[in-house]
Formats: structure tokens, C-alpha cells, sequence
């Protein structure tokens, strides 16, 4: 190759990089290894990474059950090492794919349009939100403090330069966003109120009260979606005018924190405001179905600092997971689903309530629930890791104003030993805080 | 059509309708097991919040649906079938021992905030790839949590900003050449940035005296793909950098075509600030149809207060933390940590490589794009002769004479087996056909690719109908785009 091209060394292909930039060492990275002592490497990881515990951690990342042929079907490399689908031709099966994942989005949230999908949750709200600013003009953003507080500070890292100011709408005693911080808070400036339901303790907000508010002062209502598994069960927030999703639930392992699956949905009136890909249906010179990436004027690639978006790459291959997962359930499997979920979840909470309180039980959740003990939830976790369980999370980093609270998640993969165990090992606890009390009381006296 | 066509032939494929097409009341590809906890009642508990039915969402058999996404997959070309010769998208072999390794149990399910105690292990992984990739680069830190190439450009200009902020003026523009990717401008724009057009010269590099002239104290950072989209190295990237440093602004390099430097030279050290990666480029994680992506951002020490929140740090103790509090911090500009199974694939490359291997790599993508530009010189006009590193960029000029353009080649090429290249990018070439072979390819596959696209400019001298009618071969001809955008269908609906 180096005669037909002409030059004496590979080194020559590189003459035009100036020699005193050029490296004349190795990197200094790890030595070469085999595929057997990668997988080692990788085994030993995994061992140091909660391999084998039980745990009671939902919190935006979701342990569901994965039927096996969303990674037998994933992994075909037809899917799995393809590009973007530009060249419809000989891409029809990604894009009939993001057509039907499309579609269910739309038929799971009551939306009319979604797109092929964003990185994750948290950029898709922020996303949804600056759509919102475009479509209204206005600048301002309400956003409730139960969403999920590293969407909210994602949110506030987009707003910081786009001249966003963003205020904070708090939680009433049911855990719902406390409505009149909202009237309180809302303004003629106000582009969009966004709220997360189920929220971010696992309360189902009263999603068509919350629009009228936001819609009366002409604002936009934004509902991010954390627990896309709700939607088997818990009406879709259909009042909203656009929908921020995170699609993990659906079949994408939890990885520890990613690659996840955003999705927006909105209506078709606010299509041409949507940020990233959308897939449409058209026809061929013979007329026959086929489908393209479509409405590319929104995007980058054509329209560079006057895009909706810089988004280039999405997760494509994940919202093939979620789609097939989608796919697998169905109509009938995602209701059964989640009813089970639902099941779990008012089965853990009754059992907590006789020994800690149980926050927020004056409105509906879905599958996470807050439970308040005497005794510092840090301390429990670390009682409780000893048993290979891994506890709810400790609410103080992001509300300090909730004190002892942790956040508890039961699936359908939960089970009611586990949860007994748990409960158990907790009230260990809440007795020798109430003993100490009590000897404290009496002292007192 | 040319007669014999060596590296494809045509075969038989299955149709498939759509799944909604498939569904019928009854049929299920899903099982529950028995609750252990007693059953609820679903409108007691949730009240108006219930929800009674999920509109058309489909019901079929497993099998159906193995068909189903099968059937689908064979529509598509991709990397394990042939080349796939996209310019500046470095479209490698996705090694299958990453995949693997990203499936083993603990990597796989770990909880994004499950106790660091018992996450020491993706903790390592973290730190591990972080250092890896600060080493490859030249420079002094990294932030893994963008989740791809344009979500890095964002935190890096967030940086940017930040940096300047911190010197008192935030300053108003992003220089960016004429040659860039569109996600350069759309970011500069999101992060409030003016952008101001940078021209490059008759070699297709930056213009040193346009960009003395337009550098000021209102310009934040210059972004500049290197080797840029040409596939042509800045040769004078040093005086670039200086030009910039001189008036206090930074040089943020676009990583799209790492691949090209790899083990050969290191940004940070010809005066790179700011920096992103793309793991699903250079560092062999899988394209998947267009995405999950990854798009680390690297940087120079003054840069450092302002990462996105938490970085990994070693405690006291020894072991690996998370750090939450850096009071300069850009914020966050994601939910958890990044793209995590990316970093896992990335690792495992680097790991299969070595530094010999890294080095290798980057030797044999740029060997193979100089054996694609020799053996198409002459067929193709080549706009730029300045030497050309792992992409080369050819113009349709010679066959627009006959009426076809790049897009109607790249079309042609399809018949021949192959993927197109990329088309009508970068914007400074008039009609580009531009052709990234990867180190992955054999000579003999690039033979094959060479001869197809000689075939096809011998068919435009002796038959351009054929070409511009192209493809003939798939299972749908050129699909009408304009009338997908005219009256947007963009779900199934029931008919009624």
C-alpha cells in the first residue's frame, strides 16, 4: 500500500504534523491485554460494584425486569453498528423502528407527535422548556421542587445563558405541588410550568388543575415523566403541552446512570419548534411505504445557530430497547405491569407505616414512597448494607427541610421478603430510638 | 447496470408490515409471576388518577415480534456487513468483547446512587478511562457526563464562558471556520454566543491573516476541528493557538477526527484549552443507528474549577468518591454521571489496544484514506491536493458535467454494496463526496470500494441515467423527502 500510494514509511503520511508536536513515546496507558484479561478486568469491577444486593432505589433510575430479547434483538449488528439513518434506502429497518417507537410514545402519553429521542430525562425537560420559551416569547420558567432535583439543576445549568430566570414552586403536607406557590409564582412572563408526575416522591400530581392554572396565565405546561412504567396504570398527563420523558424504565439496564432515553412529545401544532429527529412516513418512486428523517430544517446540520437544537447524536439504539419493550408488554402487559408495581408498593408502605411515617399519604403514588424515621436513614442504610440491602434514599442532600426522609422504590422485581426484611431491620432501629427517648423522657421527669 | 458487481449480490428479504399491523386482541409475548403480596384495587388507590386503557398500543407473540425486529434488521446496512466509508463519522468495527464486558452483572445494574461504598468498582472505571483519555489527549482534566459530541461542545463552551466570566468579561463570540459541522454554530448559540465565520485559505486551512484581522477582545474561543473536515491537519496550529492566547481567548478543538492523532500527537500539546471526545468515534463504542453517543470533554488546568459537578476523587481512606462541592462549577448537564456503558466499551478498547495498538490504529486509518485518495486521483477531482490524513474529500465536478451530482454517486454506490460516503459536507467544497475508510478496512475491501467508484464514473460518462436513477437494488427506490416534510406523517394511526 505504501508503494501505490507512493511514499518510503507510514511515518512520511504524517510529515505535514510539525515534528516538534509529534509524540515520541508511548502512551502511557495500560499494556495490551486479551480478551481474557478484559473480561477479567471487568469481572473484578463488577464484583466491587453491588453485585448481588437487594435494592430499594428508584429515584429517576428504575430496576425492572428486561425481557431477554431486547438484548438478543439489539445485538444484531444490523442495528448495532449502523449509522444514523440519512440514507433511507438502506436504512428502512432503524426507521420504520423509530416510526413504531414514535407512535407507541404518542399512544402511552396521549400526545400527537414524539420524537426519535433526546440523551435522557433531564436534558429532555430542559429541552422541553426552551421550546416553550420559543413558542410563547415569554422567558420565565416555574418549576416545582419535586421534580427531580438533577433535572432541576441541569435545568438551571440551560437556562443560565439563555436568560431564563427560573423559580421554584414547593410541596404541600400530600406531596403535591403546592398550587397556590404556583398562582403565587406565575407571571404575565411566564413561558411554561414544569412539573414531574409520578413526581420525585412518587406522588401523582393533579396534573389537569395544575394546566388550568398555567394555561390561565398563558403559560405552557411541561410534565417530565421519570417512571415511564406509570403509564400502565396512572392516566398520562394529557392537559400538558409537552411531555419530557425518560424511557429507562422500559427495558434499559439501570448502567449506573446511563445510556438512558429521553423523548419529547407534544402537539402537532409545535412540531416545528421540537428539538431533535423525527421520523416520517412517505413513499418511494413506485409508491410503495417507506419511511425518512424528516422536517430537517429544525435541526443543526441545516440550519446551524438558528437550530432548535445542537443535538446531532441521540440514543438511538436505546429507544430500540424501549420500543421492543414496549413492544413485549403491550396493551394488556404494561397495565398488568405496573399494577404490580402498584401492588408492591402499597404492600411496603402499609408494612413501614407501623414502625416510621409514612410522608405524603394524603394523594395517589405510583411506586415510591417517603418514609420519615426517627433514626438517621444513613445509619439504617449502613445496617441495612450489612444484609446485602440497599435502602431508600436519604432525602436531606436535596431537601434538607425533610430531616429523617428517605425515598423507597418497590417494582414488580421486589419481593415481599425483601421488603419484610427491610421493614424489620429498620424497626430494629425506630425501637432503640424510641427506648432512647423514652429513657431521655423519663430522666426528664 | 454494470454486470458483474463483486462485492454484493442481490438476495431475497422478507416484508414486514408495521407491528400495530400485527396486533390482535389476546396474543402476548409477556408473563408475570404470581404476586407474593395481596392484589390491590387500582381505582381505590389512584382514583381519577387511573388509567383505563392504553389506546392501540400493540399485542403480539414473542415470535412475532423476533420476525418483526429481524426482518426489520436486514433492511439495513451497517459496519458488520461492509465498509462504510462516512467521513468525519469514523465508522469502525464495534468490538464484540465490549458488549460483553458491558453486560457483566455489577456494571450492568448498578444503581446510579447506590452507596459509593459499594460502587467502588465503577468508580475505578471512571477514574481509570479518565486517565486513559487525559494521557491520549495532552491535557490536565476531563468530565465524562456529555452523552455526545454536541452535548460536549455545550459543557466545553459552558466553560468557556465561565473562564472568562471569572476574568471579569464573558465576552460575545465564537470564531468558527467555514469548513465546520453544523453543531459548532447551533452550540455557540446555546450557550449565547455570537458566531462569527471564519474563512479558510486556498489550502483549505484557517486563514492566518483573516484570523489575526478578527480576532479581538470579544472573542471567547475559536473552534477548530483538527484535522479539520478537509481532513487536512492545521499545520499551523501553534501560531493559531497564539494568535488567540495573545488577546486572552481559547482554542476549543472539535475531537470529531481524533482518529487521525491518536498516539501520534496530543492537542494539549499544540496549545488546545478545551477539548471534546467522541467515544462513539475514535474510541469504538457503537453507532446503534444514531446513538447512545458519548462526548467527554477534556481541558487545560485553568479550565478546572469550572467542571460539571460531581468529579471522581480519591478520600482519604483511599477509596473513590464523588465530589459535589466546587463552588465555580459550570453545574451539571446531565441526570447521574454520563453515558456510563459507553465509558465501559471505551475502556475495554483501550485495553485491547495498548499504547502500540492506539498507535497502530492511527497509522492504518491514515494509510488507508491516502490509498483511497491515490487510487481515485484522476477519476474524482480532488479540490485540495494539501495532504490528506484519515479522511479525503473528492468533489463531483468532473461528473456534474454529465448532470450527476455526489448524492446521485453516493446512490450508485449502494448497488455496489457499499455505504455511501459522506455527501455535500464540508459546506467549502461544492458537491463533496467525503471518505473516511477507518483503520478497520482490509485492502482487499478497499480494492472493491475503489473499483465501484471507478465503475460508477465510467457509467456516468456511458450511461448517467442509470446512476441518477439510482438505487435499483433496495427494497424502496429514492424515497420522496418533500412530501414527507410537505405533510409530516409522523405515527400510525388506525384506519377508520
Amino acid at each position: 500500500m505504501l508503494k501505490a500510494i507512493g511514499v518510503g514509511s507510514v511515518d512520511d503520511l504524517f510529515a505535514p504534523i510539525p515534528a516538534e508536536y509529534r509524540l515520541s513515546r508511548d502512551l502511557k496507558v495500560p499494556r495490551q491485554m486479551a480478551e481474557s484479561e478484559i473480561v477479567d478486568y471487568f469481572r473484578e469491577r463488577s464484583r466491587e460494584n453491588g453485585e448481588g444486593y437487594t435494592s430499594f432505589l428508584g429515584a429517576g433510575a428504575y430496576a425492572h425486569y428486561r425481557p431477554v430479547i431486547i438484548d438478543s434483538l439489539i445485538s444484531r449488528g444490523e442495528f448495532l453498528t449502523a449509522y444514523t439513518p440519512y440514507q433511507a434506502e438502506i436504512s428502512q429497518g432503524t426507521l420504520q423502528s423509530i416510526f413504531e417507537f414514535q407512535t407507541m410514545i404518542c399512544e402511552l402519553t396521549g400526545m400527537e407527535v414524539a420524537n426519535a429521542s433526546m440523551y435522557d430525562g433531564s436534558t429532555a425537560a430542559a429541552e422541553a422548556v426552551m421550546m416553550a420559551v420559543r413558542l410563547t416569547g415569554r422567558r420565565s420558567v416555574v418549576v416545582a421542587s419535586s421534580l427531580h432535583p438533577e433535572y432541576r439543576e441541569v435545568l438551571a445549568t440551560y437556562a443560565t445563558h439563555q436568560g431564563m430566570p427560573l423559580s421554584v414552586a414547593g410541596f404541600g403536607d400530600d406531596g403535591r405541588l403546592n398550587v397556590k406557590e404556583l398562582e403565587k409564582s406565575i407571571t404575565p412572563e411566564t413561558a411554561a410550568v414544569l412539573i414531574q408526575s409520578p413526581n420525585f416522591f412518587g406522588t401523582i400530581e393533579d396534573v389537569a388543575a395544575i394546566a388550568e392554572i398555567a394555561h390561565k396565565h398563558g403559560a405552557m405546561l411541561v410534565v417530565s415523566i421519570a417512571e415511564a412504567v406509570s403509564l400502565g396504570i396512572v392516566e398520562p398527563p394529557r392537559q400538558a403541552d409537552v411531555i419530557a420523558m425518560e424511557g429507562q424504565s422500559f427495558g434499559v439496564p439501570l448502567g449506573f446512570g446511563g445510556p438512558y432515553c429521553g423523548v419529547i412529545a407534544t402537539r402537532e401544532k409545535f412540531v416545528r419548534q421540537m428539538p431533535g429527529r423525527l421520523v416520517g412516513q412517505t413513499v418511494d418512486k413506485q409508491g410503495k411505504r417507506g419511511f425518512v428523517l424528516t422536517l430537517a430544517t429544525r435541526e443543526q446540520h441545516i440550519r446551524r445557530e438558528k437550530a432548535t437544537s445542537n443535538i446531532c447524536t441521540n440514543q438511538a439504539l436505546v429507544a430500540l430497547m424501549v420500543n421492543i419493550f414496549m413492544t413485549v408488554y403491550g396493551k394488556v402487559g404494561l397495565k398488568e405491569l405496573a399494577k404490580q408495581n402498584l401492588a408492591k408498593t402499597a404492600y411496603a408502605a402499609a408494612q413501614f407505616a407501623k414502625h416510621g411515617k409514612v410522608l405524603f399519604a394524603g394523594a395517589p403514588r405510583f411506586n415510591e414512597f417517603v418514609v420519615e424515621t426517627g433514626e438517621d436513614p444513613y445509619a439504617i442504610n449502613s445496617r441495612l448494607l450489612g444484609h446485602k440491602i440497599v435502602g431508600g434514599l436519604p432525602l436531606k442532600k436535596f431537601y434538607p427541610e425533610l430531616g429523617n426522609a428517605a425515598l423507597w422504590c418497590c417494582t414488580e422485581l421486589t419481593t415481599r421478603t425483601a421488603i419484610d426484611a427491610a421493614v424489620r431491620l429498620v424497626a430494629e432501629g425506630e425501637g432503640s430510638v424510641r427506648l432512647v427517648k423514652e429513657e431521655a423522657a423519663e430522666v426528664v421527669r | 447496470m454494470k454486470d458483474m458487481i463483486r462485492k454484493a449480490t442481490r438476495h431475497i428479504n422478507q416484508n414486514e408490515g408495521l407491528i400495530f399491523e400485527k396486533s390482535s386482541a389476546g396474543k402476548a409475548a409477556w408473563k408475570l409471576p404470581p404476586l407474593d403480596v395481596p392484589e390491590v384495587d387500582a381505582s381505590q388507590l389512584l382514583g381519577s388518577s387511573e388509567r383505563k386503557d392504553l389506546g392501540n398500543m400493540p399485542e403480539v407473540s414473542e415470535i412475532e415480534i423476533i420476525r418483526h425486529f429481524t426482518r426489520l434488521s436486514t433492511w439495513n446496512y451497517a459496519i458488520d456487513l461492509g465498509m462504510y466509508p462516512l467521513g468525519s463519522c469514523t465508522m469502525k468495527y464495534n468490538p464484540r468483547v465490549n458488549e460483553a464486558v458491558a453486560r457483566v452483572e455489577g456494571i450492568a445494574n448498578g444503581h446510579p446512587y447506590q452507596p459509593e461504598k459499594i460502587s467502588q468498582g465503577a468508580l475505578h472505571i471512571l477514574k481509570t478511562l479518565s486517565e486513559c483519555l487525559i494521557e491520549i489527549t495532552g491535557m490536565d482534566a476531563i468530565t465524562l457526563q456529555p452523552a455526545a459530541g454536541a452535548h460536549g461542545e455545550m459543557t466545553g463552551l459552558l466553560m468557556v464562558r465561565a473562564y472568562h466570566q471569572s476574568q471579569g468579561n464573558a465576552r460575545k463570540k465564537i470564531l468558527i471556520p467555514d469548513s465546520a459541522h453544523g453543531t459548532n454554530p447551533a452550540t455557540a448559540a446555546m450557550v449565547n454566543y455570537a458566531v462569527e465565520n471564519l474563512k479558510s485559505d486556498s489550502r483549505g486551512m484557517v486563514d492566518i491573516a483573516a484570523l489575526e484581522a478578527q480576532m479581538s477582545e470579544d472573542v471567547a474561543a475559536l473552534m477548530l476541528t483538527n484535522p479539520n473536515t478537509l481532513g487536512v491537519f492545521e499545520q499551523q496550529i501553534h501560531k493559531i493557538a497564539d494568535i488567540l492566547h495573545a488577546k486572552g481567548g481559547l482554542l476549543y478543538m472539535d475531537g470529531a477526527n481524533m482518529n487521525a492523532l491518536v498516539g501520534k500527537v496530543r492537542p494539549g500539546d499544540f496549545g488546545v484549552d478545551v477539548m471534546h471526545l467522541n467515544l462513539h468515534k475514535t474510541f469504538s463504542t457503537p453507532h446503534g443507528g444514531g446513538g447512545p453517543g458519548s462526548g467527554p470533554v477534556a481541558i487545560k488546568k485553568i479550565l478546572e474549577p469550572f467542571l460539571p459537578t460531581p468529579v471522581v476523587v480519591a478520600k482519604p481512606d483511599g477509596t473513590l468518591g464523588f465530589e459535589y462541592n466546587r463552588p465555580q462549577s459550570v453545574g451539571r448537564v446531565r441526570a447521574f454521571y454520563g453515558n456510563f456503558g459507553m465509558f465501559v466499551r471505551a475502556l475495554a478498547y483501550i485495553q485491547a489496544n495498548g499504547p502500540d495498538g492506539l498507535r497502530q490504529t492511527t497509522e492504518d486509518a491514515v494509510l488507508n484514506a491516502n490509498y483511497i485518495r491515490k487510487g481515485l486521483e484522476g477519476t474524482y477531482d480532488l479540490p485540495y491536493s494539501t495532504p490528506t490524513m484519515h479522511e479525503v474529500v473528492f468533489s463531483d465536478k468532473l461528473q456534474a458535467r454529465k448532470g450527476v451530482r455526489t448524492m446521485d454517486i453516493a446512490k450508485r454506490l449502494i448497488d455496489y454494496g457499499f455505504h455511501p460516503y459522506t455527501t455535500a459536507f464540508p459546506l467549502i467544497v461544492p458537491g463533496a463526496l467525503m471518505i473516511e475508510p477507518t483503520e478497520s478496512e482490509s485492502k482487499e475491501e478497499m480494492d472493491l470500494f475503489v473499483e465501484a467508484m471507478k465503475s460508477i464514473a465510467e457509467e456516468v460518462e456511458e450511461d448517467p441515467q442509470t446512476v441518477l436513477d439510482a438505487p435499483h437494488s433496495t427494497r424502496v427506490s429514492r424515497l420522496d423527502e418533500t412530501a414527507a416534510a410537505r405533510k409530516p406523517v409522523l405515527r400510525w394511526k388506525p384506519a377508520v
